[in-house]
């Protein structure tokens, strides 16, 4: 019995491991039931996989049946691989049991689809509901919505999730069209928008009813696979853009693709995964969603691939030299965040702290600016005087002569000619 | 001058009330343990008030928020020698001057003091993650810690709200005390063995089959192609890994 649980658990986990979601942060749920659990605003991440990617919640799927064939797929019908299920019983169990223990901060359930949309949905409902009404268990779910589902089950499933995410897979309909000819982008964005506008909808029931049950309070979020086709950097962020702002996700995941079969249509096996190029994903998705740029300042017609040697804040600042040096002693708050090797929190307290009086180079030290990335693009009350103006080839390649990336010792996918 | 106190918050802020009353001058706030004496420096010994003590934390409770507030508190529980002449000296510079002075980062002593709420809050942090808790036979669910900083006070709420209907124990190893949550409070418990670790006390025969299939989905979860050791112990720091239930190896 036991040995049958330890294999269907390496089984599903092992097949779950692509989706890159793991995280645990959004949810506020109370435990006012004196049950076991809640969300903790910022999420914990319990552990770290060698990988370094982190391990917060339970990831497993209910079954790697599937009666889809996605070539991008470890759990494809046509894969020779071994299938398994979990019950709901033995699900509920060990999301109990790892949870006891401060393991995990939650479960994250998700499933290949057998026999139709509607009858997966159900099972996952099923789990779901278990653990909160028979177990009193308050901590995080994220809970997988089913394209295709019928809308009472996606309802009701959000009345119990704390997350629910769909999968784009593809950051264009050409390229899911080319991997995936039975699946279009059509049947995801349908079910984030209902769920989106139920999001919406229970949060102004709210405003009027103070019970209204939480709906979703973590919001939505998606994946899309880096590197299996060949989309341009442009193509991808433009459509992250697109669906933050149409169905105000939480996150849009970026997964360096990772060669699981000898498809000719994608990267070969053995191929290293994109990592850098993901790297850089995350950092332009973190200057869109948090340090005020427009993705068409940083991605566009002239540049449509993000440089792999720097960062995009760093490329954006040098292609606009003309907006620097800034004064950071009477520079507004959203041009301080735009220079480079300055983050959110120290623009925070450089605001802060000017108030007081003007700030020299050794307080910004202290504050936890990168001074000497920050140095060619600022100016402060005891910067050294310069005569001459530097280009921006020559400002790169002093700062890439004193720092070293931590990409240069993995292999990238781009060779050298010279 | 020295002042020399006994590293309990109550003497830190009568040394603060001290200063007010004579004002001699620039000062340093030495743990008295620590203190070596010093042919040319004239030193003072502050004892506990509470009176004194509450009138300086009632003055803060004025001029900080809520957030300043627990910054002050964190950065005390760091135990830093270091980090309690920086509280003592932000509090003098604090009620002499002007409100909203906290936000100075230039200052020397704000900024320090921000840093050592952050290490504090990272260890409290890791201390919620890191935490793993082995089922007793009496069904009471153990951990034995030494974290870097006292962050027990810390992380009581959390466990208490998450953990509501099982009995638990959280006990520091290095400061010797804990925390015991019995299904309604919790209290400060002190055990009095030498052996603190989880293997003298019997365990529930499931505790290791849950052990094991965590184990298993740590191993299936982690995926070859990506390896990251760096990155890994940069988020994992080896110190920890003996709390780790995934990170022992199987005895067989």
């Amino acid at each position: 019995m036991f040995d049958r649980i330890r294999e269907k658990l390496t089984i599903l986990a092992d097949a779950a491991k692509y989706d890159v979601s793991c995280s645990s942060s959004g949810s506020n749920r109370k435990n006012d039931n004196k049950g076991l659990g809640n969300g903790h605003t910022s999420g914990i991440c319990h552990t770290y996989t060698e990988d370094g990617r982190c391990v917060s919640l339970l990831k497993i799927l209910l079954t790697n049946h599937c009666i889809f064939d996605c070539a991008y797929c470890v759990s494809r019908k046509s894969n020779d691989i071994e299938r398994a299920a979990f019950t709901v019983d033995e699900v509920v169990q060990l999301t109990m049991n790892f949870y006891r223990r401060n393991y995990i901060e939650g479960l994250f359930l998700s499933s290949g689809i057998f026999k139709n949309a509607d009858f997966t949905m159900e099972r996952l409902l099923r789990v779901v509901k278990k653990l909160r009404i028979e177990e009193k268990y308050n901590g995080y779910i994220h809970l997988k919505t089913i394209p295709g589902a019928s809308e009472e089950l996606i309802r009701e499933a959000g009345l119990y999730a704390d997350r629910m995410s769909i999968n784009l897979e593809m950051p264009t309909e050409a390229g899911l069209k080319l991997l995936a000819p039975e699946k279009s982008h059509i049947d995801v964005i349908k079910p984030l928008d209902f769920v989106n506008k139920q999001i919406i909808q229970y949060k102004d029931e709210k405003k009027l009813i103070k019970h209204t049950p939480k709906f979703v309070p973590a919001g939505q979020s998606t994946q899309m696979v880096i590197g299996a086709t060949p989309e341009t950097d442009k193509e991808i962020m433009y459509t992250a853009d697109a669906f933050y702002k149409n169905f105000s996700l939480r996150r849009v995941y970026y997964s360096g693709y990772i060669p699981i079969s000898n498809d000719t249509r994608m990267p070969i096996l053995g191929t290293q995964p994109p990592l850098l190029r993901e790297n850089r994903l995350y950092q332009t998705d973190w200057l869109m969603r948090f340090y005020g740029f427009n993705i068409r300042e940083i991605l566009n017609d002239e540049n449509p691939h993000l440089d792999t040697d720097i960062d995009p804040k760093l490329s954006w600042a040098l292609r606009n030299l003309h907006h620097f040096p800034i004064d950071i002693n009477v520079a507004p708050y959203q041009m301080i965040m735009r220079i480079p090797g300055i983050g959110i929190s120290s623009a925070n307290k450089i605001v802060q702290a000017r108030k007081f009086g003007r700030l020299r180079i050794d307080q910004l030290k202290k504050i936890g600016v990168a001074y000497n990335r920050a140095k060619h693009f600022i100016k402060c009350i005891d910067t050294p005087f310069q005569l001459n103006d530097y280009q921006a080839h020559q400002i790169k390649a002093f700062i890439l002569a004193e720092s070293a990336s931590k990409y240069l010792k993995t292999a990238t996918n781009q060779l050298l000619l010279f | 001058m020295i002042y020399l106190f006994n590293g309990s918050l109550e003497g830190l802020l009568t040394a603060v009330f001290e200063w007010f009353e004579r004002k001699p001058g620039e000062i340093t706030l030495i743990l008295e343990e620590n203190h070596q004496p010093d042919a040319f420096k004239k030193t003072l010994t502050i004892y506990n008030n509470r009176e004194k003590a509450d009138r300086v934390w009632n003055g803060l409770l004025i001029r900080l928020d809520k957030n300043w507030i627990r910054r002050l508190y964190c950065a005390y529980l760091s135990e830093i020698p270091a980090a309690f002449n920086h509280i003592f000296h932000f509090t003098c510079y604090l009620f002499q001057s002007k409100a909203g002075v906290e936000k100075n980062y230039g200052n020397p002593h704000v900024i320090a003091i921000s840093k050592y709420a952050k290490s504090v809050e990272r260890e409290k942090h890791r201390m919620e993650a890191f935490i793993r808790f082995e089922e007793a036979k009496d069904g009471t669910f153990y951990c034995g810690i030494d974290p870097d900083f006292n962050v027990l006070p810390l992380i009581l709420k959390h466990f208490k709200d998450r953990y509501a209907d099982q009995q638990w124990i959280i006990y520091d190893l290095n400061r010797n005390y804990g925390l015991y949550y019995n299904l309604e409070i919790v209290e400060n418990i002190y055990i009095n063995v030498s052996n603190k670790r989880n293997s003298s006390i019997p365990m529930d025969p499931k505790e290791k089959l849950y052990a094991t299939l965590w184990k298993d989905y740590f191993k299936s979860t982690n995926i070859e192609a990506r390896k990251n050791t760096k990155l890994h112990i940069q988020h994992v720091p080896k110190r920890y890994w003996r709390y780790l239930t995934e990170k022992q190896v199987e005895l067989i």
